[in-house]
Formats: structure tokens, sequence, C-alpha cells
């Protein structure tokens, strides 16, 4: 029974240490010379929206490239979902793979599928078997939980504006129903408003779908809006991972310059709405 | 989770009561559908409580049953009805997944009227882009000051200097080529002698142009195509009109120019690579001595040849420089138009270069350059 075979590989009920997501130890990751990431550890918690800042070149979209497997790293460990990433085969890491979705920072939608094609192609990838008509109606609710209008799924990506080429991208993450999400810089290169409603959809989707969420962000209101724990890169590793608060707390140059800057400011002193867990 | 659903015993009248265990995840959709038979209308009892995990597809799998069929919901967790709300708000509305298609005469017909009219706009562009380039030229010669030619002389380090290598090889065999297929027809005469006539002539006025000028096409023409389309999308070229820096003269001119000079002494240089390669394979095959065959090809050959030549390939030179150009600076919207434009840019050098040199070959022999 392959099928059910298939099933059971991509449907693995519980794991050992299910509480923590992803797990990186000791990561180094070098280009030539100039050294990225060294001695860098993280933990990320089922559930949670986990923020990454950090200054530019620091490394955070190579930080999620070493853990989706896009950038092996020299040294370090990574384990996700419990399994170590680093020298899987392929078959194994496919199994994997399939249990996230990443959303790039401009989309990476393909350009020459439509939207619906877009989000049907991981399914028929893992599923050849689903007929045509079950997958529309799959990618179509999909479609619409992303909070893309009822005719969005026909248009190509070139026809899409920022915020909606964004949205068709978590709606193309979400295509496999993954436990996961990585989303690098989501809400950069949106208008204020459509940057909230995008971080009020990835905290919808959480909380429905019980994501856990990995997010590179620059931008401030997203950490307080949604995001439950912050993790700051700076000097090659995590130096601090917490809520605000904790950070706030912490007396490192870097933190300090992020959240209590003109900028930081600005937000803290609005950021009474809300706050998720509380 | 091995048993999807039990249909339970039904008595008449009764709901019937479907029980759902195990993993209900798009891995196993397929066969949940299938083992799930439900006529229409019949009311059921959907029992949850055993299912271990959902995801959306499941519960939109729920969502259709209670959508189409009078459906009773036991043993649900809370999690899984929130799901089932969430895809419930999702599901069923009036999607559109496909563009419409028009209908197939309606768009063939408007696919030849799109491809007059592109082929049209081509045309007066490229005019329109050849005026520009001639002012251009024009204000470059009443102000020399005005030509980069430090750009003009990193133009022609890439276009004539690093082609030499491929250019070359190329044309050594394309003559090897030409001597071997001559020697074996002229043989049947007894004339084999004449392979060098055959070689040298038509190396000069024909083939080293012409293979010259197609391999700068693919090479260069392609490049510009591809450098200034780039530069577009990047807005570099609007910046670079907004700074008063005119493109034309800082990214056309120069390409135009070093192309233009390169081709000449990559025509001449093919030239005589090919004959150098027909003087190799008359020595190997016809025992024909270099000497002899260098003597003979200076008798064989007039000086007109050459003078096609060089008269010949600066204009190719414009005519790939200028498609190029034009074909880049045409690049709008999208990185797919990039790759699009390149092909076109090599294809309309190509088709032009060899247009021009039908005429060019009348032309030559009604002035008697025989």
């Amino acid at each position: 029974m392959a099928e059910a075979d298939l099933a059971k590989a991509a449907d693995p009920v519980g794991e050992p240490d299910d509480d923590i997501v992803i797990c990186v130890r000791d990561l180094k990751n070098c280009f030539g010379e100039q050294v990225v990431h060294e001695g860098l550890d993280l933990d990320v918690r089922r559930g949670e929206i986990l923020g990454v800042v950090g200054g530019s070149g620091t490394g955070k979209s190579v930080l999620m490239r070493s853990i989706i497997g896009l950038q092996t790293p020299v040294e370090g460990e990574i384990k996700v979902f419990g399994t170590s990433m680093i020298g899987k085969d392929e078959t194994e890491a496919r199994n994997i793979r399939r249990r996230w979705g990443v959303l790039f920072q401009a989309a990476a939608l393909f350009s020459t599928l439509t939207v619906a094609e877009n989000v049907q192609l991981p399914i028929r990838e893992y599923f050849p078997g689903l007929d045509q008509d079950m997958m529309d109606e799959i990618a179509a609710y999909k479609i619409a939980m992303s909070g893309l209008a009822d005719d969005a799924g026909a248009k190509y990506p070139a026809e899409l504006s920022g915020g909606m080429k964004k949205r068709a991208g978590v709606s193309r993450a979400l295509a496999l129903d993954p436990d996961l999400l990585f989303l690098d810089e989501p809400t950069a290169g949106l208008d204020p408003i459509g940057a909230a409603a995008f971080d009020e959809l990835i905290l919808d989707l959480r909380n429905a779908l019980h994501l856990t969420v990995f997010l590179i962000t620059h931008d401030l209101d997203t950490l307080y809006a949604i995001c439950d724990r912050v993790a700051v890169l700076a000097d090659r590793k995590v130096i601090a991972v917490g809520t605000i608060d904790e950070l706030l707390a912490l007396d490192h140059p870097w933190i300090q310059e992020y959240f209590r800057g003109p900028r930081g400011r600005a937000v803290t002193e609005h950021s009474g709405v809300r706050r998720p867990g509380q | 989770m091995s048993e999807l659903a039990e249909p339970s015993q039904v008595a008449a009248g009764e709901p019937r009561v479907l029980s759902f265990s195990g993993n209900m995840t798009l891995a196993r959709i397929r066969s949940i559908t299938r083992d799930v038979d439900v006529q229409p209308g019949e009311r059921l009892i959907v029992d949850l409580s055993e299912v271990d995990r959902m995801d959306t597809v499941g519960a939109w799998f729920i969502h259709r049953l209670r959508r189409d069929h009078e459906v009773e919901l036991t043993g649900a967790s809370q999690e899984q009805l929130d799901l089932l709300d969430t895809v419930a708000a999702a599901a069923d509305r009036p999607a559109k997944l496909r563009p419409d298609a028009p209908p197939p005469f309606s768009r063939v017909i408007a696919m030849i009227g799109e491809a007059v009219l592109q082929a049209g706009r081509t045309l007066l562009g490229l005019l329109g882009f050849f005026g520009a380039l001639l002012i251009t030229t024009g204000e470059i010669i009443m102000r020399p000051r005005k030509l980069r030619w430090h750009a003009v002389v990193q133009r022609l380090e890439i276009v004539g200097v690093h082609a030499l290598g491929i250019i070359g090889l190329m044309s050594f065999l394309v003559g090897i080529v030409i001597a071997q297929q001559g020697a074996v027809q002229l043989r049947q005469f007894g004339a084999e002698f004449y392979t060098i006539n055959l070689v040298s002539r038509i190396s000069f006025r024909e083939l080293g142009v012409l293979m010259t000028a197609i391999m700068v096409a693919g090479r260069s023409g392609s490049a510009f195509a591809a450098q200034l389309g780039s530069m577009k999308l990047a807005e570099e070229v609007d910046a670079m009109r907004t700074i008063g820096v005119s493109p034309m003269e800082a990214l056309v001119f120069p390409r135009v120019m070093a192309t233009v000079l390169a081709m000449p002494l990559l025509a001449f240089y093919a030239s005589i690579m090919a004959i150098f390669g027909g003087m190799m394979l008359a020595w190997a095959q016809l025992d024909i001595t270099p000497i002899t065959f260098i003597q003979r090809a200076r008798e064989a050959t007039p000086v007109n040849d050459l003078f096609i030549c060089l008269i010949k390939a600066p204009v190719f030179g414009i005519i790939i420089a200028v498609s190029g150009c034009f074909q880049g600076m045409q690049v709008r919207n999208n990185n797919e138009e990039v790759g699009f434009r390149t092909t076109a840019a090599v294809v309309q050098a190509i088709f032009l270069v060899i247009v021009l040199d039908a005429f060019f070959a009348v032309f030559f022999s009604s002035i008697g350059w025989i």
C-alpha cells in the first residue's frame, strides 16, 4: 500500500521533544572569508510566532535559508520537528519539507502560472492522484483563507499588487497544510494599512491552523502586534530571545537602540493595543 | 489510524453514523473520499471523536458533507470546530480559478492582428531609434568631448578581443569544411587546384564577415539587450535621465561604436583564419604546400574582395548593436521580458544581416566587383 506508506510517513503523530519545533545549535555559516554566523543557537517553540530581528547583513535570511536547507552550514546542527536536517537524504528531507511552508521576500510566485495553479502545484507534486475538481475546491478555499478576492485565482502574478502577491504567496505556503510557516519580511514594501491587515492575517491563520511561525522582519509594528517572542541577531549569533518586555530590560546597545530609537519609541508608546497571548 | 470511516448498521429511517478515525489530512483525503459513499439527501451522524489530527482539507471535507447533507456532528473538539468555522468561512465562494479563454476564432484573428501591429511598431521603433542614434552621433561629432572613450574601449575589449578565440576557431573549421567539400566537387573536373580560389575568395567576400556577424550577434547583441534590459528594469536608465545623462550617449553610442570598430577587424581576422583552415586541409589532403597555396591565393583574390569584407562589416556591426540596444531599451514590466527581448535582438540582428548581405551581393556584382 504505497498510499498508506506515504500517508504514514507524511503524518507522524508525535515526536519525542514535541515542544521545540526548530532547534539550531552551534551554527556556523561563512561566505568565503566572511563569517555570517558563529555559535548560533536558537529554539522555536510549537505554536509561537517568533520574530527574528537584526541589522541589515546580520544574516537573518541566511539563518532561514539554513533551516530550510537552501544553504548548507559549515558547522552546527539544525533539527526541525526533532529530526536533524543536515546530511539528510532527499526522500527523507522531502517528507519534512512538506510540513513547512515558506513565503519568500518577493513572494517568489511562479510567474507563468496563475495564482490557483501556484497553490495547486505543491499539492499536485506531493499528491498527484487527486482529481482536478477537488484540487480546484481546495485551491479556492486556500485562496479565500489568505484574504484574496474571489477572482484572484485566475490572475497571473504580474497582475497582482505587492500585498496581493504576498497573500498569494501565503496561500501557496499553506497549500500542504504545514505545521510551520517561514515568512521573510512579509510586510516589507506594503503600505501601513496593508501591513496591518497582513499582520492580522498571520495571527488569524496561526490561531486557526495552530501554526508555528518563523518571521523575519524589520517592522516594529509587526513585532508588537503579533510576535510572541523576538530573537535578536547581532555579532554573528542570537544575542537574546524573549518577549519585547524582556528584551527591553536587557542592556545591549543594539537592542536599546532598536526599541528605544525614535521609531521604536513611537511604536512602544502606542502599543497598548493588543498583544498575543494576553 | 487504519480505518477511515465505519458506516455502522443502518436501521430504516434512522440516520447513518459515519465515524472517522485517525488522521483527516491532505495525505489521506483521497482514500477518505473514496471510502465515504453517501447518497444525496441521506441523513448522517458524523462522529469525529476518534480523529487524531485534522487539517484544513479534512475540515473542508466535513464542511462539504455538512453543506450537501443533513448532518449531525458529534464528538468534535473545540479546536476542530474552530477549524471547521475557519474553513467554512473561506469555502464555497464563487471563486474564479481560470482566466477567461476567448473563443478560438477571434483569438487567432487577434493574434494575427497583434503580430502585425507588433511588427509595425518594431519597424517604426527601430527607425526612430536609429534616427535618435544619428542625432546623438551628430552631437558627438560637434562636441567630441562628449564621447565616452573609456566606455568605448571597455566594450571594444569585450566585443572584439574576447571574441577572438571563438571566432578564430569557428572560421578555421569553416575554412576546412569549405576546402574539403569544394575539393570533392572540383576533383570531378580535375580542377582541385581551384579549391584555393574557392576558399580565399568566399572567405573574404562572404563567409568571414557573415560568420563573424552571426557570432557577434549571438555574443554581444544579446548581451547588449540583456544589459540594457536589466538596467531599464532597475530604473537605472531613468535615474540616468533625471541626472541629465543621455542614455543614448552613455549607453547606446559606445556600444554601437565599439561594435562598428570591432566588426571589420574581426571579419578580416575571421577571413584569414578561414583561409588558414583551407590551407591546412589543402596541405594535408590535396598535397598543395602552404607556399603554393598563398601564392595562388594572392593571384586569385582581387583586392576588391577585401574591400567588400571591410565595407560590409561595419554596416553589420551597426545592425547588430542597434538591434541589441533597441530591444534592450524596450524592456518593460518584468524579468521575463528581458529574456524575450534578448532572443528578439539576436533573431532580428541575424535576419537583417542576411537580408542586407543579399543586397550587398547584388550591388557589388552590378558595380563589377566580381
